[in-house]
Parts: structure tokens; sequence; C-alpha cells
């Protein structure tokens, strides 16, 4: 895990005394809430339906010990001792008071971690593949780039105010677990025919209002020049991304709008006239990043008894490793999924002593990592085999231990109307009244792979246009109502989800889920998930099934 | 003449303003003039050999790029801002300082806030009217408040990771 030295030590120390400094004028009452706006949003704080909210970075999804449980530390004492985790793998602490954040942000400085840059119309947190340094899938470690990214793009000069906020995700792997098609940049690290090693680089994918999956200007770009290639590519968004109507100006409607050659022509036009050398790091640079990214693997056996007798007798135990234990690039080692999605809680909510734990649990079982997944459960990437039975026990006890990794009851959700200002719907209390009918470990097993995905607005934070089952919160006449779409995928068969039919009343949600899985089970064949089905059959059946009443 | 903040000699001071921004509507003063570009295309030979020293103002939407060849002539470039939201003059200064290697002055204008002071100037900004009412003094704390930076821009300042490799 990258270490900061004293130079990332002193950078986010002087930010911290800056907003300390601006803070303090706005409750001197020396400048106003409208011109204090900007100021806070440059710093992850939001003004929400009744507190404060605080976003804070978690570069790539990769936490330790040490900075977990200073979240769980920072939630207890300035909030309600509970934190959200996000979509972007970023905490989100819901009740805090501006008084405490110059405070809050000193405390997480301490630990290198900042809010810079999870809001604003700036390069948003990086993120990357969450099973990153420990698959076996990868050709490298993508936090090395998603680093490097972090770096230049803090505070940069050029692109603290661009039209709209942009969002970068990294993978290295041909199996996409950063959602890279629906980000404003996704980069998917790729072998070039010498053997070198490039990214293919994905510009223009987004959901909100108008979903585009991303369209990818440079097959091959040597990893070298990343960060001018960036450049260019952001200097274009900047100067000619629309800047006239809030809903067309992120970078994918200008793609759409040029065209994704006529915008990869310029792309390059400007990458070519740059001095690239100037911009892209040096390789003792990269070397150095690398360096804190190598954790040290024992030479274990890749079979565990303690494992295979458990297994043998505890069937609780045998349905975690099916789905949340997955195999790891050092045989004997296994990366395991923390679910924070036990039916009835808020999806990605966790409180300060479930984070302890989890920390507690990563020091001793797992070289000190935690990653974030976007789909707002947490994994503990390095544990041995061995110690699997520990881990489990511990999970156990403290609810973490759901084996429901992409199954039903595994939904995402934003926070919804809720808590956000922007929000139609609610969208947490559908997820929850979900994930409860379908709570039963055995039936979800049977129904499989689903993944159900749930915004409360169109800005859809919580990826229903990439959702097997999406649905969408929408206000008709001040009561919530839900659209549904279907097919969506965020992997590498990504897809924007199809309209299912008319919005349906709250209270129909669930039962709509129920008679499309009927529909599902009755119409699979062997081994197809949800998506397979509904990709072969099309919408008829499940329509037919959820509006057979209307008829 | 209103004031306006400048770099000079490494700091920045409140300095009187030489020149005259001439709206489009207006006649021409004597002494040394700032104009719109379409203005600029029309009169500005003949102000030039007139002696006087001549500024363009940018609008937003305007290419820096549409300045090239007239920039040996130029004594300074002006940028509005006309909210401070909008972001295109850092791209266009840092092309104007880095690509055309203009040496004149570099000016923000329009919604010029404080809060700025610190993108301005990495991107080659040298000059500034702020509209906040902000100061010199101001000004050059923001610009100083952080030690270090990541990334190279036309500052010259020396970015973190060529500082790691001292």
């Amino acid at each position: 895990m990258y270490q900061y030295d004293v130079i990332d030590k002193e950078f986010t120390d002087d930010r911290v005394a800056e907003f300390r400094e601006q803070v303090g004028r706005r409750i001197a009452g020396e400048i106003t809430e409208d011109q204090f706006k900007p100021i806070r949003l440059l710093n992850g704080l939001y003004l929400q339906l009744h507190a404060y909210m605080l976003r804070i970075a978690i570069p790539y999804g990769t936490l330790t010990s040490k900075k977990l449980r200073k979240l769980a530390w920072v939630a207890s004492t300035y909030d309600q001792g509970y934190g959200h985790f996000t979509t972007r793998t970023n905490l989100q602490l819901h009740w805090i008071k501006l008084k405490d954040a110059p405070d809050i942000l000193a405390a997480l400085g301490e630990v290198g971690m900042h809010s810079m840059q999870t809001s604003g119309n700036t390069i948003r947190n990086v993120t990357a593949d969450p099973y990153a340094g420990a698959t076996a899938d990868e050709l490298d470690d993508p936090r090395v780039w998603a680093e490097a990214i972090r770096q230049w793009s803090t505070l940069h000069p050029e692109f603290s105010f661009l039209p709209r906020k942009f969002k970068i995700a990294v993978t290295a792997s041909a199996k996409d677990r950063a959602a890279t098609r629906v980000y404003d940049i996704g980069l998917a690290m790729r072998r070039g025919r010498g053997g070198e090693l490039g990214f293919e680089v994905m510009v223009g994918g987004g959901l909100g209002r108008t979903p585009y999956l991303g369209a990818t200007i440079r097959e091959f770009l040597p990893t070298r020049h990343l960060l001018s290639y960036l450049q260019a590519i952001l200097r274009v968004y900047n100067r000619y991304g629309r800047r006239d109507n809030i809903w067309k100006a992120r970078i994918k409607v200008l793609v759409a709008s040029l065209g994704a050659e006529a915008f990869a022509r310029q792309v390059e036009a400007e990458w070519e006239k740059s001095e690239q050398e100037q911009v892209d790091l040096p390789d003792i640079e990269l070397a150095r990043i690398r360096a804190d990214f190598t954790p040290k693997f024992e030479a274990l056996k890749p079979r565990s008894e303690a494992v295979e007798k458990l297994k043998a007798s505890d069937p609780a135990f045998a349905r975690f490793l099916r789905h949340n234990v997955h195999p790891h690039k050092v045989p004997g080692y296994a990366l395991v999924d923390v679910s924070l999605k036990t039916p009835g809680q808020t999806p990605g909510d966790m409180t300060s002593e479930q984070m302890n734990v989890a920390a507690d649990l990563a020091e001793t079982y797992s070289l000190d990592e935690i990653r974030v997944n976007y789909t707002q459960n947490l994994i503990l990437p390095h544990v041995k085999l061995d110690d699997l039975p520990a881990v489990y026990a511990a999970l156990k006890a403290a609810g973490l231990a759901t084996p429901n990794i992409d199954l039903i009851s595994d939904i995402i959700a934003c926070p919804g109307l809720d808590y956000c200002a922007l929000a139609n719907a609610r969208a947490i209390p559908v997820a929850q009244h979900i994930a409860e009918r379908f709570a039963d470990p055995e039936r979800a097993e049977a129904i499989g792979e689903l993944k159900i995905k749930i915004s409360g607005c169109i800005n859809a934070c919580g990826h229903h246009h990439v959702g097997h089952i999406g649905i969408l919160g929408v206000d008709k006449k001040g009561e919530e109502f839900y659209q549904v779409t279907l097919g969506g995928s965020g992997e590498e068969d990504a897809a924007l989800g199809s309209m299912l039919g008319p919005a349906l009343p709250a209270d129909k949600v669930t039962d709509a889920v129920e008679q499309m899985v009927e529909v599902y089970l009755r119409e699979r064949r062997d081994g197809e998930r949800f998506l397979d089905t509904f990709r072969r059959t099309g919408v008829a059946p499940f329509k037919e099934a959820v509006y057979a009443d209307a008829h | 003449m209103p004031t306006r903040i400048k770099l000079q000699d490494g700091n920045l001071y409140p300095v009187e303003d030489p020149f005259t921004n001439v709206a489009d509507d207006q006649d021409v003063p004597q002494g040394d003039v700032i104009l719109s570009l379409a203005r600029f295309q029309a009169e500005g030979d003949r102000l030039l050999s007139e002696g006087r020293a001549v500024g363009v103002r940018l609008k937003s939407d305007e290419e820096v790029e549409a300045l090239a060849y007239d920039l040996p002539r130029l004594a300074l470039v002006a940028f509005e801002f006309p909210k401070f939201r909008d972001g295109r003059a850092y791209s266009n200064a840092r092309i104007l300082r880095e690509r055309y290697r203009f040496a004149g002055e570099v000016r923000a204008v329009g919604d010029v806030l404080r809060e700025q002071a610190y993108f301005m100037r990495r991107c080659g900004f040298d000059a500034f009217e702020p509209a906040d009412g902000s100061g010199a003094q101001e000004w050059e704390a923001a610009t100083r408040r952080f030690r270090h930076v990541y990334q190279r821009a036309a500052d010259g300042r020396e970015p973190a990771f060529a500082e790691r490799e001292r």
C-alpha cells in the first residue's frame, strides 16, 4: 500500500490549514453560504437535507488498518457512529457539523487521507480493480497507475474548473471489476504485440440522465505516456466541453456529439503538440510508487486441511466459501469478501465497531490491507487459507459474513431521499425490502448471480442502468414510483438495461422482482445467469409476468 | 486608473494599470489599450503603427491560437472569466506560455476570486483584477499556500516527483 512521504504529508497539511481558515471566515460571517459553497465543495463537504455530508476519498479503494480505524474514530466522534461506502469507493458521513470539518480533515491527514476532489467539477477520486495485486488475471497492479493519476490530478492547476465532474477508473485485467466502460475515462491494461504493456483508453462512458458506454479512442497507449495522454484528453474536454447546460456538460456528450473518431483525432493532435516528457512520470518515480505495492507473501500449501475439515462439517461455512471467498494469485491465499449487505441493513453502511473489526482482521490476517469494492462491500485481499475459519468466525460475529456476494440480496443502492437533496425517491427501503424477501440463503443461492442496482434519481449514483435488474426512483405528483430496467451490466460485457414497462408504485417493486425471478427460474437453461436468460429471451416474458394484473 | 495585482520579481504587488480597457462600442483613447479580438483584428495594425502598447482581451470561448501570429507584437493577453467556474482560460493561458512561449503580461479579468489565485498563477497568469475586493497580500498568501505541487505547469515550479529525485 502506498505510503505518504513527507511531500504528500506536507501537501495535505497545507490543504487542511487552508480549509481551516476558509471555514473560519464562513463561521465569522465574512463570506456568505453562496461564496462558501464552491470552497467547501473543493473539499468534499456537501450540504444535504439534514446536515453537512463529508465525502472522504479512498483512492483506488485501498485502506490499511490504521486508515480504517481512523475512519471508525471519525464516524463515532463526529458523526452517528457509522459511515456509508459508495459506488465510487468513497466513505460518506452524513451528519457532520461545519465547525468540526477542519478537525476531521486534520485527523484524516494524520493517516494520509483527505477529502480533496470528492466533489466539484474536478478530476475525482480515481478508482481501480478491487482485486488489484491479489488476482492472477491481471497484467500489473493497476494501483501503481491509479496512484500516479491521483498525484497528477491533485489540485491540477488547469483542470480544477472543468465543465463538469470527471471520473477515471483503471483495471489491468480482462475481467472488468472496476466498471471502466461507464467512466469518463476507463483505462484497461493490455499487452502489446511486442510484449510491452499499454492501456486501452475508453472515453465518454457514464450513467446519469443520458447513459453511454465509453468508446475506445486508442487501442494501445504505452503505459509510460499515460499522464501526457490524459492531459490531452482533459485539455480537449476543458476547452470544448459544453458549459451552457449542466445536463450536457459531461465529456460523454462531447464525445457523442463529435463522434468518437473525431474526438480521438483532436486528442491525438493535442497530444502530438504537447511536451510529453514534461508530464509523464520518470521511471524512478514509477518504481518508487511500485515498491509500495509489493507485499511479502509466504510460500504456502495450496490446500488447507483446516478449511476442508470445517467445510465438511459446517454448511454455512461451505456456503461462505462458495460466495465470499475467491482464488488468489499466490497459492495458499484467498480474497475474502466482507458483506455490507445483510438483509435489512442499509447497503454500504458500516458501524464504527464493524470498521474496527475489519481493521483488526486486515492487520492480523490480510497483510494490513482492506479494499472497498464499488459494489459497496469490503474485501480482505490477502488471507491465508489456514486463517479462513478464524476470519469467518470474526466476520460472522460482527454481522459481516452474509454469504450473498453477487446474489440477489447484494444490492447496490444510493442514499436516496433519506439523505440526498437531489433524490426523487427513497432507495434504501426498496433495497431492504427486496433483500429481506430473498433473505433465505438457499433460495438466493438457487437463483444465482443477480445484480440489482437502485438509484433514487436520474443521476444514477446507484448504477441502475447497468444492473441486471435496475430500479430508478421517480417522482410522480409527489408519489414515489420506480422504473425498472433489465439486462444491464457494468462489466466486460457492459450493456445498458432496457425498460421493462411503466413505472411501478413502491409497494409493487419487490413483488415485481419476485415475479421476474420466477420467470427466470422457469426459462433458464443450464448454467445461465439471470442476465444470460434475459439476453436470450428478451423483455417479453418478464414484462408479461409483471404487468399481468394490468390486463 | 484602476489598480491591479501584478507579479514582479516573484512577488505580487498592487500596481497602477497603464492600459485602458476599451469596450467595443467605445472610441479608442490615447495611450496603451486592451481590445477585444475582433477589434484588434480590425484596428490592431494601425494602433501598433502609432507606437502604442496593445493588448488583446479574449473571451472564454475564443481560442488563443487565433493570436498565434500576432503574439510578438502584443504587450499583453487578458483572459475573461465570465464566471469563476468557467475554466477554459486555464488551458488557454498554459498554451500561451508553454507552447507559444509568450513573455508579455497574462492578465485575469472578470469573475476573478482569490480562491483561484493558486491555479491562475500556476497556469502562467501574472496580473489579476480581483472582483472580490481581495488585495495583493491575500493573493500572495494564496499562491504560496502549498509548499509542494504534483505536476509541471507554466510557473516553473518543481513537481513532487522531481523533488524526490534530488
